[in-house]
């Protein structure tokens, strides 16, 4: 995985650890709205950085989540446990 | 239903094959304390859940726990799979390699598969959470431990993200269960 790839799948990995944290938090504090508001915030940068990559590396999710124009590429590697950080 | 992605939580990486640390750290795969009986745990005790809170949080907690089993799959097989057939010897790992070769199997720090027994699901939604909160520092410690016994500090920076997790866990579950037994207040009152 070259240089550029790998520092957009790190920011995506950040941004959505930031989504994982704050959705446990509001889980059980639904009433937090600057939690909300935090949430909400890093959820649209998520998605714009996955839609960047998407585009230039294939789907980063299945089952139709993701379209998968031309070629199917949900099946190139590699997987995340062969991902070298 | 669940939705596949193709990244990790958080980056692997390790310093090189250490089929030594990878005995221990497999325990966190299959054992006791580990990430397969925390998913487990959490999304079989959702059902009976009675706030919708708590199911969102074992859902969701349980759900973050299958990305902790990836990641501390990922830690194993990759400290073993470059690993020369006598360092395997050498760690104890014989056993286990005649078994399963340097394939991913659920078993803990000495070998013992995955049972079902390790995890439980009473219907009793406090004693569930209860169950819960003590999973997660039981988990805790053993990263503790097995941040202790590594001499990777690659891996050992991995281990630090999966106890954290644990403790933010074991918050959750806290505030979860002050919201059912206010829930549980209410209907004896009304």
């Amino acid at each position: 995985m070259d240089g550029q790839r790998l520092s957009l799948l790190k920011k995506i990995m950040a941004l959505e650890f930031t989504c994982i944290d704050f959705n446990l938090y509001l889980d059980t504090n639904p009433e937090d709205y600057r939690a909300l508001a935090e949430y909400n915030a890093a959820s649209e940068a998520l998605l714009a950085a996955k839609k960047e990559y998407e585009n230039l590396y294939g789907p980063l999710t299945n089952y139709g989540s993701t379209p998968s124009p031309q070629a199917w590429r949900w099946i190139d590697e590699p997987w995340p446990w062969e991902t070298t950080f | 239903m669940w939705i596949y992605e193709k990244k990790l939580e958080y980056p692997v990486r390790v310093g090189g094959p250490n089929p030594h640390l990878a005995k221990v750290i497999i325990t966190q795969y299959g054992g006791p304390d580990g990430e397969l009986a925390a998913s487990l745990r959490y999304l079989t005790q959702r059902y009976t859940m009675p706030i919708p809170q708590a199911k969102a949080v074992l859902t969701d907690i349980g759900t973050e726990e299958l990305a902790h089993m990836e990641i501390v799959a990922t830690l194993v097989y990759n400290l073993i799979k470059d690993a020369p057939l006598e360092e395997i010897k050498r760690a104890g790992l014989d056993g286990y390699y005649a078994d399963h070769d340097r394939a991913l199997y659920f078993v803990n720090a000495s070998g013992a598969p995955w049972t079902a027994t390790y995890i439980q699901s009473k219907g009793d939604p406090v004693t569930d959470l209860y169950e819960n909160m003590a999973a997660e520092q039981k988990a805790r410690s053993t990263y503790e431990y097995l941040i202790q016994l590594s001499d990777d500090p690659d891996v050992s920076d991995t281990l630090k993200f999966l106890r954290e997790r644990e403790v933010v866990h074991f918050q959750r579950f806290g505030e979860t269960l002050n919201l059912v037994h206010e829930y549980l207040e209410r209907k004896k009152y009304y």
